[in-house]
């Protein structure tokens, strides 16, 4: 991306650098939140661990939906483009190549860098540091080929590479979908799509896409077993009842070399969790998370979260709350006065409402209600 | 197979389970699971999962266990050049 990262000597070194904001994770949420503070004046940095920062968006190459405002129509990749020219015009330091391995409350982050480590100082933070991939452990789990759809995914849309040539895919999400479609436009086969559910869990435009090109979508199915010896070569089905327990004599074998999970995510909450951020738990957006309100403040003063740790969401949720984080950040440091504040977070509140529409995005707002409600709760004890 | 980089089976989890291990943290220290180079973020919720199964609670009460640093792989001699910074 031509980015030029930060040199670690830098920040490394003596003396422990000093930023308004140190940011962890340079996706979506993290680099508009970098943006927002950096437009206000504020000296963010921002660290991620990848070789060029965007997080996921790098990877999706189908375009979004949504209304203009909402970048409908553009490719995920674009944007991510778009936002690193924005932070790169405005002199965001970026650290790549970079983890954040230890956070403490007075305001320091432990870094990894090609093997260097050093401490940041930050007057806040703000973690936007995405999500994990669930796994599902079944006997074979562990052969060469089984993998989580977003691995897959990286092969195909970073790297250029298919992971194989037969793939059976678990889950109907949207992920299971896209990624599905995706391996198809690589030149993969995908052999078939299960799910243990009865129904389909993803878009409906999604759906017909596969569809369209003719993959056997199997409902109410699970793996039994992978079969193989040195790598995947087969997969028992087995049918599931409504309670997901498995109806014996019901298997059926198909044929393939990759299995890919694309069953569910869920936050990455370990630094949260260091700064003993209290957590909540919304079955709807992936499980535990840190309690926040509509600020994207957590339970700890000068702790803020953005973007799929604090739910599960979608990229452009994930890009206007970081956008919020930064808001919220940049008032919270005395960058920008109460109006503007309330100014630019009514503006954001607004293009989220309208991002949390929809069958969908109705059931993910109600989420998110009963989340601030938590963090009212755990700020009163 | 459960915690892929400590390879633990689930019946060795299962088994530290009916021993008597009653969260995350018990079952880590009974059988090392969840504290091997990825730290626990695949197996973390199946160990969660397999508690809420046998103690027919919620997966909710188990998660997320207790996290400490380094939340990555991080060499000694790395953690060491930290102190010298100071």
């Amino acid at each position: 991306m031509g980015y030029k990262p930060v040199r670690p000597g830098k920040v490394a070194g003596r003396r422990m650098q000093s930023y308004d904001v140190v940011i962890a994770g340079g996706g979506p949420a993290g680099l508009s939140a970098a943006i927002e503070v950096a437009k206000h004046g504020g000296r963010p940095l921002l660290i991620d661990e990848n070789i060029r920062p965007g997080g996921q968006l790098f990877k999706q190459i189908h375009k979004f939906f949504g209304s203009e405002e909402h970048h409908a129509g553009t490719r995920g990749f674009q944007i991510g483009e778009e936002l690193l020219a924005e932070a790169k015009a405005l002199g965001v330091e970026i650290l790549l190549e970079s983890r954040v391995f230890g956070i403490s409350r007075n305001g320091e982050a432990a870094v990894t860098r090609r093997g260097e480590s050093f401490l940041v100082k930050g007057k806040m933070f703000i973690l936007a540091t995405g999500a994990c991939e669930n796994a599902i452990s079944f006997p074979g789990c562990s052969l060469p080929g089984v993998m989580t759809a977003g691995a897959a995914q990286t092969f195909a849309n970073l790297y250029g590479t298919i992971p194989g040539r037969k793939i059976l895919m678990v889950g109907s999400g949207n992920v299971g979908l896209i990624v599905s479609y995706q391996l198809m436009q690589a030149g993969a086969e995908v052999a078939m799509i299960i799910d243990a559910a009865r129904k389909v869990a993803g878009y409906q435009v999604h759906m017909n896409k596969v569809r369209r090109v003719g993959v056997p979508v199997k409902l109410g199915y699970h793996i039994k077993e992978v079969v193989g010896t040195d790598h995947v070569e087969k997969v028992i089905l087995e049918q599931v009842d409504e309670k997901f327990r498995p109806i014996p004599g019901t298997e059926e074998e198909v044929e393939a070399d990759t299995v890919c999970l694309a069953v569910g995510l869920n936050p990455r909450v370990e630094l949260a969790e260091l700064l003993k951020c209290e957590m909540c738990w919304s079955g709807p957006l992936g499980g535990c998370l840190p309690s926040h309100n509509e600020y994207m403040e957590t339970t700890v003063d000068n702790v803020l979260i953005a973007g799929d740790l604090s739910g599960i969401e979608e990229a452009s949720t994930a890009l206007e709350e970081g956008r919020q984080a930064g808001i919220t950040a940049s008032y919270k440091l005395g960058l920008i006065d109460k109006d503007s504040f309330l100014k630019e977070t009514k503006r954001v509140a607004k293009s989220l409402d309208k991002l949390r529409s929809g069958a969908f995005g109705e059931r993910r707002l109600k989420a998110k209600e009963a989340i601030w409600e938590s963090w009212g709760e755990a700020n009163e004890r | 197979m459960v915690c892929r980089c400590e390879e633990v089976t689930k019946s060795e989890i299962e088994e530290a389970i009916r021993n008597g291990a009653a969260s995350i943290d018990d079952v880590k220290k009974a059988t090392h699971s969840a504290m091997g180079y990825c730290q626990g973020k695949t197996c973390r919720r199946l160990i969660a999962q397999l508690l809420a199964q046998y103690y027919k609670r919620p997966v909710s009460d188990f998660l997320p266990g207790s996290i400490r640093m380094p939340v990555g792989p991080v060499t000694i001699e790395e953690l060491a050049k930290l102190t010298e910074d100071r």
